[in-house]
């Protein structure tokens, strides 16, 4: 009896499960509020698969849930609840515009210089909520989130204060130079090559997490703290060292979003990306290695609900509501399940080890 | 006063994993007496007591009051048929007064408002009833743990208890916080209260109670008047192996001193005297045991040479260096090793895999690095091998430990902590709750480790294991050390006992030689 | 400089600033009632967005605003009791559950709002109504008091009503003694019999009930619309603001309207050419200076306990020498 397998059989089972029923209520609540629900159903399930626009869709929706969702299972595996990712995102965008417009250098330089400045800044926003707490003890959960709102704020500021086009007709930036914007990839679909580095990123991120002695850190922190110290292990450190890194990979998708999909930089708002990595990196277990399945359903369903959405009354937030839906179950379902198989793995454990004692 | 009061027949307990925690155990109660219940750990005091106040269920066997069967299913039923319980660890809520503590659950109520007037009258009553100094108004967290004591027992009685069960009371009391309490009993059972008293300490058990029940092993061994029977009577018939180990060991061959603990004193957070003046010396080539009954300083020594614990006086040396400031990793690199014994917290990652545990010494080191990731084939390896050594029956190095059996669960911790050449090996209570085939694996291997030169520390309740694996032996008693004996094969149960317990105490002459 | 000062110390400033806080005061109590019940949760963001969701839609349907404030509350407790059953019937991680009910509260209001009036940016073209303001009789006719107290939203003065409730629920009602045992040492409380786990569903549902309250006000009072994310953090704002208050009921309302006054300022200097970014980002810099420098974990204060008790420890041991 391969335990491990079950286990992970379990796991598929249950998510699939929580998927299932999600969709159900998705279908439900657009049986009850569309005039032709049939077509409308079909437009959200089919229509992502329609052109060969929309699958690029799929694949530019993907690409910054990458970086997000791997910085997630980063910060999340140290047991950190540290949200700033989605204020990192922003200012990481924010500081690759200013490197994109204000820079002047060949593209092999300026792409990766302007995905640095997008990483830094990233890690800046996830290092204050960590610095909170390792300094005064303060958890990260609610700081993190007014980290957020103020890089909204100082992102703004900054790109109103020092970027701004006033030539264009809304609240942008000036143009990002050429040579750092991420060319075409597969013509007439939108798909940038910002996909190639998000792959590479989460093939760096699952390889540092699973296979490097840091990420064995960070893993064995999250799972029992005690247990790290007494090993020897410098526990803050590598509490800190998860959230910079973390917080570094949410800027630097920020930094691929707007210099892949956008000539300017245009938000006037947090963007969410932040918070959809956390969703996935819950969906994935914090596991890079499933995160693409997981980052692959969200923006299938997005876009999804967007087709959706142009040709029906059914708003596209059915996506996040579904979204927010399977992690409620998987998060609940988790500990259950865990609950019930501790249970009945114990049971069994004790059963023959009352055989050895008698 | 009524005889029998309450009683226990033919009580037998066994827990899921196969310990029977109590045989056929009949244990009775007069009225107003203050009866004392006493057993080394393990020997099944504290599941009768539970099962009394409702946290457990007896497999066979019943309960009688007054004559009567009764059913105790949850400690609600206890408190409502007059038995009260006063834990260990108190049951108190730290921001609130004492009288909110004691009222809480039946709140008197004016004006559809909480009559906190009302309480602190009731408290007031209650504390000079039945004599108790308490401010009623103090906040428990301001209180010493002695007052805390009281207000529990004073919980109890203003919920109707008229039995109630005292669990180790005098552990964490100091000597005349212990008086006070005393004082206090004697005056409840002059108002018709009985006592339950449990504890190990034989010298109190004799200044307070009126009979006496002894266990051990799970039975009950018998049941005298105090009067009738001395300390060291009770010491013969409380401490005794039940099981031969024979363990085959050659001659230690003593080498070069590995640790030295010097003039160690610690008194914890709550300012009892923990540790005093404790001073010892373990060489290469020997297994040094600490025998005691549990909470008489061998968690603390344990944990201030583990370098878990870093508040203390005193000095303590591994292999010539004073460990002070030391990192628990260097001192891990200085060659300690520590088998921790709570397993489930410090002992392993219970979501790690197998294969994970084992590493968390050395999972670091160049040896296991193959560029800039781990070299798992070398990990692999090692792992697949040590399981194989060790014999953990699992389903594979990458199983999470927390699916494994107590045993199994220990022989990864021991996978590790033998395994990274240590010269001195901390193993507390290394068989604690695990089977009988890994405990004897386990102690094979500490012995092997001693042959090959490690110097082993030794902390152990069970006696039979701390009196026939150790080379050399101390007893710790109240944080001192009250015996030492340089030939562990020579001592005998009844001088143990009477160490243990604090009966008789060693001159500091006699046991200087554990300092060389 | 001065115009700073001058615009500050004015009784018009002052009147902003309780209006500004009135939804940090609701929001702190309700924070401060959960954690006194060990519940502290993050799902207040979520709560009070339903409720003011709820809170707007009912009172346009049914032309009532008591009915109105009732639709709050059923719209908050939706999303409290969501989360209580998740948390406490099926044991999942609270922070969790409540992320994704943040997440579920905002699609879905959005949702909602766009099947009501096609529009996901507010819903000003239902005909929601307000809770109105009150001008307090004999106060208003005070010099410079009667400006700052007089002619709040009658949600306003609850507020200020409710610290006191709350006070008087949490510190002087039996229900309120077992939701503290509960809280700090469930153990206890079941050794006397009390059902944490019903204790811990009230605690959540009186809380949820106050924090539709501060729901409420931002789309019945503070404006008289429905906006997508309206709350803009004001539910983790309360969370913080009861940190700084030590969950105490008048530190409580002191550092919300701390909080509050910091965004009155911020809309003060708005007028006087400061950038606007950096005002708006001021309350939340501000929260975390104090997360950070006087608040300590979320929950109550730990190192008080231990010092004290070292500091008893200390001076029994000085007594027996």
């Amino acid at each position: 009896m391969n335990t491990k397998n079950i286990e992970k059989q379990f796991q598929i089972l249950r998510t699939l499960l929580a998927i299932a029923i999600a969709t159900a209520v998705a279908f439900i609540i657009i049986y009850f509020i569309d005039d032709n629900p049939t077509a409308t159903i079909k437009e959200f399930v089919l229509g992502p698969l329609q052109s060969r626009r929309k699958i690029g869709n799929i694949i530019t929706n993907m690409t910054p849930m990458l970086f997000v969702g791997t910085g997630v299972c980063l910060i999340f595996s140290a047991n950190q609840t540290n949200m700033a990712v989605e204020g990192g995102f922003f200012v990481g965008a924010m500081l690759a515009s200013v490197a994109a417009t204000m820079i002047k250098l060949p593209t092999p330089l300026h792409i990766p210089l302007c995905l640095m400045a997008g990483g830094v800044a990233g890690a800046a926003a996830t290092a204050i909520p960590t610095f909170l707490f390792v300094k005064y003890n303060a958890k990260p959960v609610v700081s993190s989130i007014m980290v957020n709102n103020m890089c909204l704020y100082v992102g703004l500021f900054v790109i109103n204060h020092l970027i701004r086009d006033p030539g264009a007709g809304f609240l942008a930036s000036y143009k990002f130079a050429e040579t750092s914007r991420f060319p075409e990839m597969v013509k007439g679909t939108g798909v940038h090559y910002g996909i190639l580095v998000g792959i590479v990123v989460l093939i760096v991120g699952y390889l540092y997490l699973n296979k490097s002695k840091a990420g064995y850190e960070i893993r064995t922190v999250g799972r029992n703290v005690d247990f790290a110290r007494y090993s020897g292990i410098h526990v803050s450190r590598v509490i800190t060292k998860a959230q910079l890194l973390g917080g570094f990979l949410a800027g630097m998708g920020g930094a691929v979003e707007v210099l892949g999909m956008y000539k300017r930089f245009q938000y006037q708002a947090l963007t969410n990306h932040g918070f959809d990595g956390i969703m996935i990196g819950i969906m994935a277990s914090y596991n890079p290695k499933m995160l693409p399945l997981a980052a692959l359903f969200l923006a299938y369903i997005r876009v999804g609900a967007d087709c959706m959405q142009r040709n029906s009354n059914v708003p596209v937030e059915l996506a996040n509501i579904m979204i927010s839906v399977i992690v409620i179950m998987i998060v609940a379902e988790s500990f259950l399940y865990k609950m019930k198989h501790r249970r009945i793995v114990a049971a069994a454990g004790k059963e023959l080890a009352g055989k050895e004692a008698a | 006063m009524e005889l029998n009061i309450l009683s226990m027949e033919h009580i037998t307990k066994v827990y899921s994993n196969g310990f029977v925690a109590n045989k056929d155990i009949n244990f009775s109660v007069h009225e107003g007496e203050i009866h004392a219940l006493v057993g080394e750990n393990g020997a099944g005091k504290s599941t009768l007591m539970k099962m009394l106040f409702g946290t457990e269920k007896p497999d066979q066997g019943r309960i009688l009051l007054h004559g009567q069967e009764i059913h105790i299913d949850n400690p609600t039923v206890a408190i409502s048929h007059g038995i009260g319980m006063v834990h260990q660890h108190f049951m108190l809520v730290p921001s609130l007064s004492v009288a909110d503590n004691l009222v809480v659950g039946m709140e008197p109520k004016k004006n559809g408002l909480y009559d906190i007037a009302k309480a602190k009258e009731i408290a007031k009553e209650a504390a000079d009833k039945y004599n108790f100094h308490i401010d009623p108004n103090a906040r428990i967290r301001d209180l010493s743990v002695g007052q805390k004591q009281k207000v529990e027992i004073l919980k109890a009685l203003v919920r109707g208890a008229k039995i109630l069960i005292l669990d180790e009371p005098t552990a964490v009391l100091t000597p005349q916080e212990t008086k006070e309490l005393f004082i206090e009993l004697k005056q409840l059972k002059s108002l018709g209260y009985t006592v339950i008293f449990i504890s190990h300490k034989l010298n109190e058990v004799k200044e307070l109670c009126d009979r006496i029940t002894i266990l051990r092993g799970g039975r009950m061994i018998s049941v005298e008047e105090i009067a009738g029977i001395t300390e060291l009577d009770i010491s013969r018939k409380m401490v005794g192996r039940d099981v031969r180990l024979d363990i085959e060991k050659k001659p230690a061959v003593a080498k070069q001193t590995i640790l030295k603990v010097s003039h160690v004193n610690k008194v914890n957070n709550l300012g009892k005297q923990v540790l005093n003046d404790v001073s010892f010396c373990i060489p290469g080539g020997v297994i040094l045991g600490i025998a005691g009954v549990e909470g008489n300083g061998q968690s603390e020594i344990s944990e201030i040479i583990s370098g878990m614990e870093r508040t203390f006086d005193g000095e303590v040396e591994v292999n010539g260096r004073n460990i002070r400031n030391m990192s628990v990793r260097q001192l891990r690199e200085n060659g300690v090793a520590h088998i921790s014994e709570d397993r489930m917290t410090y002992g392993i990652v219970g979501d790690g895999s197998i294969s994970e545990n084992i590493i968390s010494d050395r999972y670091y080191k160049k040896e296991f690095q193959k560029g800039l990731l781990m070299n798992q084939k070398k990990i692999d390896d090692l792992v697949t091998d040590l399981i194989e050594k060790f014999g953990i029956k699992c389903d594979g190095k990458d199983q999470p430990a927390r699916m494994l059996s107590g045993g199994n669960m220990q022989k990864v911790v021991a996978a590790r902590e033998f395994t990274n050449n240590a010269d001195l090996i901390i193993a507390n209570q290394p068989t604690r709750g695990i089977d009988v085939g890994a405990s004897m694996f386990l102690r094979n291997k500490l012995v092997e480790l001693r042959d090959l030169g490690a110097a082993i520390l030794l902390i152990s309740a069970d006696l039979s294991e701390v009196m026939e694996v150790s080379d050399r032996l101390i007893v710790m008693s109240g944080g001192m050390i009250s015996a030492y004996f340089e030939d562990a094969s020579q001592v005998t149960e009844e001088e143990m006992g009477l160490y243990m317990l604090g009966l008789k105490q060693m001159s500091p002459g006699e046991i200087k030689g554990v300092s060389n | 400089m001065d115009k700073i000062f001058a615009a500050i110390f004015t009784p018009a400033f002052l009147f902003s600033v309780i209006r500004v806080s009135t939804p940090l005061i609701l929001g702190s109590m309700a924070a401060l009632i959960c954690n006194r019940g060990g519940m502290l949760h993050i799902a207040f963001e979520g709560i009070m967005l339903s409720a003011a969701f709820f809170g707007m839609l009912t009172s346009a349907l049914t032309q009532n605003v008591f009915l109105g404030i009732l639709g709050a509350i059923g719209g908050g407790l939706l999303i409290s009791m969501l989360l209580g059953y998740f948390s406490l019937v099926l044991n999942s991680n609270r922070t969790l559950t409540g992320i994704a009910l943040n997440t579920f509260s905002s699609a879905g209001t959005v949702f909602a709002l766009y099947l009501l009036v096609q529009d996901k940016g507010t819903s000003s073209s239902l005909p929601s109504l307000t809770v109105s303001n009150l001008q307090l009789p004999v106060i208003k006719d005070i010099p410079v008091l009667g400006t700052i107290l007089s002619g709040h939203n009658a949600l306003t003065y609850l507020a200020f009503l409710v610290v006191f409730l709350t006070y008087i629920i949490i510190f002087r009602t039996a229900l309120g003694l077992q939701i503290r045992t509960v809280g700090e040492n469930p153990d206890a409380a079941a050794s006397v019999g009390i059902n944490v786990m019903r204790i811990r569903f009230i605690t959540l549902g009186i809380s949820a009930v106050v924090a539709s309250l501060a729901g409420a006000y931002m789309s019945m009072g503070y404006l008289s619309w429905f906006s997508r994310d309206m709350m803009a953090g004001r539910g983790f704002m309360s969370i913080a603001a009861q940190n700084l208050g030590a969950a105490l009921p008048l530190p409580s309302l002191l550092a919300s309207l701390a909080f509050g006054a910091v965004t009155a300022l911020a809309n003060v200097l708005q007028t006087l050419n400061m950038p606007s970014e950096i005002i708006q980002a001021m309350p939340y810099v501000a929260t975390l200076f104090g997360l950070g420098i006087f608040g300590f974990s979320g929950q109550r204060s730990q190192h008080r306990q231990a010092r004290s008790i070292l500091a008893s420890a200390k001076q029994k041991g000085s007594e027996e020498e």
